[in-house]
């Protein structure tokens, strides 16, 4: 299992790079063909590289220290223990974390649950692991604002809480669909 | 340099400098992994600034009005939460391609559901999610998650 997630990951960046040379491909045909276009697509566009190389490097020296100094395993061993309201708020900040990518957590809620920690509470970090996550979060504020953002975020826990303890329900009510 | 951006490079030089202070090695550790990372993830940054130019240069904010904007009502939400369900960018780039999206007529709904969709579902990783949590929990989570990031969305644009 491992063998073929590594595989995958070494694959990605070639898929990355012919995705990249395609659509910059496209471009150049386009501006070609279109050459009273150009202006449109430098100038306008031209904000979005700028603004992504000002944040972005901090976004990943971020993640960078806390991949260093907070291990997944840390993480994992920190949620096993809450319960309760204060265990979904762990299961909240630690989903946060910038942490690595989602198919590393599902490892980790699973190991968790033969543990004996609450469907509810898995829900919840699983959730947050992919799309509360501090990083994302910041873009979000650069590119969308505070409004946006702030919204955005305080509806996604609300949702995200609600999620957990119904499916944990929906779980204990029909263990039997479980294989 | 806006103050957000400002904030965010504070935010890192000051955890750097912490870093330094503790810890010489793993300060470098981090860098290593942060330009490892940096590097992985440049070629969807350069293909997303890309495809942000085309659309904002080539698609007149009608067309995109028409099938994202406020008139496109609750089928423009579903095609944003579709798209966003099965499209697979890192979802750190997904917010400026959400901006320009805003930027040439998008509905704010349209544009939270993209987002939200995006982060929360998983095509790629369900096999993973399956296989290390179980059918039902990945078919309940991914599911009630497409009905909540829509519920999300249309609150969204309500509140907005």
């Amino acid at each position: 299992m491992s063998g073929e997630r590594r595989e995958r990951q070494r694959k990605k960046p070639l898929g990355d790079l012919l995705g990249l040379a395609a659509m910059g491909a496209l471009t150049l045909v386009l501006l070609l063909l279109y050459p009273d276009r150009r202006g449109a697509v430098t100038g306008t566009a031209g904000d979005y590289p700028m603004e992504m190389m000002l944040v972005l490097p901090a976004v990943m020296l971020i993640m960078g220290l806390f991949a260093v100094w907070v291990p997944d395993a840390l993480v994992a061993r920190h949620l096993g223990r809450a319960s309760g309201v204060k265990g979904i708020a762990l299961a909240l900040f630690l989903g946060a974390l910038p942490t690595g990518p989602l198919y590393v957590a599902f490892p980790l809620a699973a190991a968790l649950i033969s543990k004996g920690a609450r469907v509810s509470n898995m829900v919840v970090f699983l959730s947050a692991w992919a799309c509360i996550k501090l990083p994302q979060e910041m873009m979000e504020l650069q590119f969308l604002g505070l409004e946006f953002m702030a919204s955005r975020l305080l509806l996604t826990i609300a949702m995200v809480v609600i999620m957990g303890l119904l499916i944990e329900a929906l779980m204990n009510r029909y263990p039997a669909a479980e294989t | 340099m806006n103050l957000t951006a400002l904030l965010i490079n504070g935010i890192a030089l000051a955890g750097v400098v912490l870093s330094l202070a503790k810890d010489r090695k793993k300060t470098r550790q981090s860098l290593a992994v942060a330009g490892k990372s940096f590097l992985r993830i440049l070629p969807m940054t350069l293909l997303i600034i890309l495809a942000i130019g085309l659309l904002l240069g080539f698609v007149p904010p009608s067309r995109i009005s028409q099938f994202l904007g406020e008139q496109s009502g609750a089928g423009g939400v579903l095609l944003a939460g579709a798209v966003g369900a099965v499209m697979h960018i890192p979802a750190l780039l997904s917010f400026p391609l959400a901006a320009s999206l805003l930027d040439s007529g998008a509905s704010v709904t349209a544009v939270a559901a993209f987002i939200t969709t995006l982060t929360m579902i998983g095509m790629i990783t369900l096999p993973l999610e399956i296989r290390e949590l179980g059918l039902t929990f990945a078919a309940l989570r991914n599911g009630l998650s497409f009905l909540a990031a829509l519920l999300i969305a249309l609150l969204m644009g309500w509140i907005l």
